[in-house]
């Protein structure tokens, strides 16, 4: 990006607006080679979450230090916000996984307002793909080992209590909605939310920028500082967004394996 | 003028889930004012709402790009 954009300034100030194109990285170790850096973040969020729970469950003492703290808020948070609220004591099981899920998202979406890292890898479809299909897989998994293979599936389009020409609607579209519209969801929410907060923050970034070094005048500078600060608002209100999209991911696995675990749908 | 099209049409239909997600948070301020008590209850139901009409925009946001 900031390549093309010297170029263009050079030959005769013209902003090019951020696009998708932003998003495509080139390879780090030059041509050829496949590893580019939202793959980089994705192993150092990796490593980072694997490291923090381990220590933290590791050195476990009766007075936590700062990294068991953080570990066990974490933890805590997920179950007993998440896990228990919304699965009852049940849910106590999936609380591990959801609160790896959790940790492991809000780091690769924070990595988008983090200094000099600034990409959420999130943004990129195929990492929130990868988890929704997990947990489609997961709460199929739970509902047909709960209720048998017909009976999760009848209970699902054929819920009882409703007239019967309906189910003929019905009945399609509650297939639809769980085994395809759910995951879709979890995906698309996730990624675009990332993609379109990410492209904000380019837009404003970049604008500012070229309005204050390559406009300049009375008004480049006066929309330029605002646009400026004002990107500064919005990192800390995409920050914002970012943990409340891992919580919204989780939160809603949480429901729906709780959703397959009871009979009543 | 340039620029595409689709994100005029992008515009008018985060209409639709910003009319949406306000009504489903008006509620939980009036849910929560009525009854402070049940705040944590409503709130994921809150955040379930938000989340559910917010997707139509990231939906929206999504085809716009792609088409």
């Amino acid at each position: 990006m900031c390549v093309s954009y010297t170029l263009l300034a050079a030959e005769g100030s013209q902003f090019e607006s951020p696009g998708p194109g932003d998003f495509e990285y080139p390879p780090i170790f030059g041509e050829g080679t496949f590893f580019t850096k939202p793959m980089l973040i994705i192993v150092v969020a990796t490593v980072l979450v694997a490291v923090l729970f381990f220590l933290a469950a590791r050195r476990a003492a009766a007075v936590p230090g700062k990294g068991q703290f953080m570990g066990e808020s974490i933890y805590g948070f997920v179950r007993n916000g998440i896990a228990l609220d919304t699965m009852g004591r049940e849910g106590l099981r999936f609380a591990p996984y959801l609160a790896t899920l959790f940790a492991f998202i809000v780091t690769l979406n924070i990595s988008g307002i983090i200094p000099f890292v600034q990409f959420p890898a999130t943004s990129r479809i195929a990492i929130p793909l990868f988890l929704a299909v997990i947990s489609c897989v997961i709460f199929n998994t739970i509902g047909i080992r709960r209720q048998g293979f017909l009976g999760y599936f009848k209970n699902m389009m054929f819920p009882p209590g409703i007239p019967k020409l309906v189910y003929v609607l019905l009945a399609p579209i509650e297939l639809v909605s769980t085994v395809i519209i759910r995951p879709l969801t979890l995906m698309l929410r996730l990624t675009f939310n990332m993609f379109a907060g990410h492209l904000v923050l380019l837009l404003f970034i970049l604008g500012g920028e070229f309005l204050l070094l390559e406009k300049g005048g009375l008004v480049g500078i006066a929309a330029g500082s605002i646009s400026l600060l004002g990107s500064i608002v919005l990192t800390f209100f995409e920050g914002f967004v970012q943990i409340l999209q891992a919580y919204v991911f989780v939160l809603l696995t949480a429901l729906y394996i709780g959703g397959a675990m009871s009979e009543e749908h | 003028m340039e620029g595409n099209l689709n994100m005029v049409g992008y515009g008018l239909a985060a209409i639709g889930p910003g009319i949406g997600i306000g009504l489903i948070f008006a509620a939980y301020i009036n849910g929560v004012a009525r009854q402070p008590e049940a705040r944590n209850v409503l709130q994921g139901i809150a955040i379930l709402g938000f989340a559910l009409a917010e997707a139509l925009a990231i939906i929206g946001i999504g085809l716009a790009f792609a088409l």
